[in-house]
């Protein structure tokens, strides 16, 4: 039978002192990767929650953001008449053209200067878009010079309901507030399409064209009918994938970064456990040979030690996921694809706890091998002689 | 054999116990002969270096002779494997050291108790068995004191309730007064004497102090590898 969990426990309690540093050396390590993993998340997470599955993002041939896209008023006009387009009752498609243009502002929180991106929709845009939600005001009317704002535009540029924003040199009067589930739509200013279209000098056509398809099947007919048509030059995303696609490199980075810096900061953690470990061997080497000759087995010996190797990370596990969750929620920025700036919020996950507890024992176990083994082929005799 | 027909409980024949260092052999026991008979209590003298200690680790099972002839309550023990070795010492040899060697983060009665976490005891069973060694030993109404709430006198016999508590036939004892002062040291003789008497347990106790020898029956004195009477 093996040496009782009781024993190990109370080990690394009586000698907190000398299992601290390898603990807070684990816990910064589990920090970090969960850290990390939650940027990559949150990140992730404000740009798949900008699209939607059934909806259809048609931008001009070859861009791969709507900054860089246009298309005229005469094509959009020709795509709408398709029949796989969702349509109302009223028999009108369910479409929304949109224009975007980017703005600076200066920033609440360091007054440097920053992109916004400032998109003109039509009231449709709401029933086409997805998870869009007022969370104060009112919708613009069209015709008046007033903007909605997103929830995170307003709280890092200050803009409240009431106060006047600043668009090609004139004041907009700010009249709601909106929130859309995180996504990437929250750091956007909002506004009526053929109020904007004049000042903003897009009269002549849309950066992208988002329409819901009736039956979501018909994607791959839809995209290969209208990308061949000449008449148009158009290419045909499904909403989701094309936001999705501009988060890819940066989450993606992120992760890898995430996984980079786990692994550096993780061999330096190792070290520190092994070195801790040899320590608590060493101090405790005429104990080892009292229970070796009191029979207890080697294997019983490795065991326990990897077993107190394990506790000891699995303590820096919890102290560094407790030390990551207030990042939870906090807001940071990036750049989007349209050069705008895109908050978004810190996501600490199960997922990220978890994988940051499994990388802490991880390092628990490839720490604690060799002292535990070292331990188990001490000889009784020698071990005896220690003081 | 000895006098009255029953195997010897230890039984040690030419053993021999070589060291290397570096190229050079140091003879720590140099055929050496000993029967120890079932209840004896023997005494083991000599100056230090003399390969005493080394006589009683090998009786004890924690170590292995070069070469010779080692029973030990009728187990031929040079011949088991690691871990048999380590199971037969479980059951057969109970340890008394100079430094009471106690765990220190567990307590009086956990420290009896460790010896039962090899056998097939429920927990009630153990926890019943080890606070009656403590009784043996007369400090039950220490159990939950932990070593270093203890003084020395109380610590050996905390160990020398682990050393009886799985009911060993062969206590071995290696300067087991060597760090007490005289009054506690007469007490664990005391003890030990019980032991031997009243739970028939042999006995083989390595020991610089005379008065400690004094109480074997039997004592055998080492010098330079070579055993005497």
């Amino acid at each position: 039978m093996a040496l009782p969990i009781t024993y190990n426990v109370r080990n690394v309690r009586v000698r907190w002192q000398l299992t601290l540093l390898a603990i807070v050396g684990i816990a910064l390590v589990v920090t970090t990767v969960v850290f990390l993993t939650a940027m990559a998340s949150g990140f992730r997470l404000a740009l798949r929650a900008t699209g939607r599955t059934d909806n259809v993002m048609i931008v001009q041939k070859g861009a791969n953001a709507e900054l860089t896209s246009g298309i005229g008023r005469n094509a959009a006009a020709l795509l709408l008449v398709d029949s796989r387009i969702a349509r109302d009752e009223a028999e009108r498609p369910l479409s929304s053209p949109e224009i975007l243009v980017v703005a600076t502002y200066p920033r609440k929180a360091d007054g440097a200067e920053v992109n916004v991106s400032v998109r003109g929709v039509t009231p449709r845009a709401f029933d086409v878009r997805g998870g869009i939600r007022l969370v104060a005001g009112r919708q613009v009317q069209p015709g008046l010079p007033e903007v909605m704002v997103g929830e995170r535009v307003r709280d890092r540029y200050g803009f409240e309901v009431g106060s006047k924003v600043s668009i090609q040199n004139k004041p907009w009067e700010v009249v709601g507030v909106f929130a859309s589930d995180g996504s990437g739509f929250e750091s956007e200013i909002w506004g009526d399409l053929e109020t904007m279209a004049e000042p903003l000098r897009r009269t002549g056509g849309y950066q992208a064209v988002v329409v819901r398809l009736a039956d979501p099947s018909t994607f791959e007919a839809f995209k290969t009918a209208w990308e061949g048509d000449p008449q148009v030059q158009v290419s045909v995303f499904r909403e989701r994938e094309f936001y999705e696609a501009q988060a890819g490199p940066i989450a993606g980075a992120l992760l890898g970064l995430a996984g980079f810096v786990g692994i550096v900061m993780g061999v330096g953690a190792v070290f520190g456990a092994m070195n801790t470990m040899y320590g608590i061997v060493a101090s405790r080497t005429r104990e080892i040979g009292t229970l070796r000759a009191l029979g207890f087995s080697r294997r019983s010996i490795l065991l326990s030690f990897l077993t107190e190797a394990v506790i000891l990370a699995a303590a820096g596990g919890v102290l560094g996921c407790l030390l990551a969750l207030p990042a939870n929620g906090v807001t940071a920025a990036t750049n989007s694809a349209n050069f705008s700036e895109l908050a978004f919020a810190f996501r600490i996950t199960a997922p990220a706890l978890f994988a940051g507890m499994t990388f802490a024992i991880l390092m628990g176990i490839v720490g604690g091998l060799l002292p535990a083994l070292r331990a188990a082929r001490l000889p009784i005799t020698t071990a005896l002689r220690e003081v | 054999m000895s006098g009255n027909g029953k195997a010897p409980m230890v039984s040690v024949e030419g053993v021999r116990k070589v060291y290397h260092r570096d190229a050079e052999e140091v003879k720590v026991l140099d055929g050496v002969t000993l029967e120890v008979p079932e209840g004896d209590f023997v005494a083991l003298m000599g100056p230090s270096g003399s390969g005493k200690t080394t006589l009683l680790n090998l009786i004890a099972g924690i170590d292995r002779p070069t070469s010779g002839k080692l029973f030990v309550a009728g187990t031929d023990v040079a011949q088991l494997g690691e871990s048999d070795l380590a199971r037969w010492r479980s059951r057969n040899v109970g340890f008394i050291f100079q430094f009471y060697n106690l765990i220190p983060v567990l307590t009086a009665v956990e420290n009896v108790e460790l010896p039962l976490l090899l056998t097939n005891l429920s927990k009630k069973e153990r926890r019943e068995r080890a606070l009656t060694a403590l009784k043996v030993v007369g400090l039950a109404e220490r159990s939950q004191h932990y070593p270093r709430q203890l003084s020395g006198g109380q610590e050996q016999r905390v160990a020398i309730a682990r050393a009886i508590v799985a009911d060993p036939k062969v206590l071995v004892a290696d300067e087991p007064t060597g760090d007490l002062d005289s009054k506690s040291a007469e007490e664990i003789l005391a003890l030990m004497d019980t032991l031997n008497t009243e739970f028939g347990k042999t006995i083989v106790m390595v020991t610089h102090d005379p008065r400690a020898a004094q109480r074997a029956h039997t004592q055998w004195h080492l010098e330079k590898g070579v055993l005497s009477r």
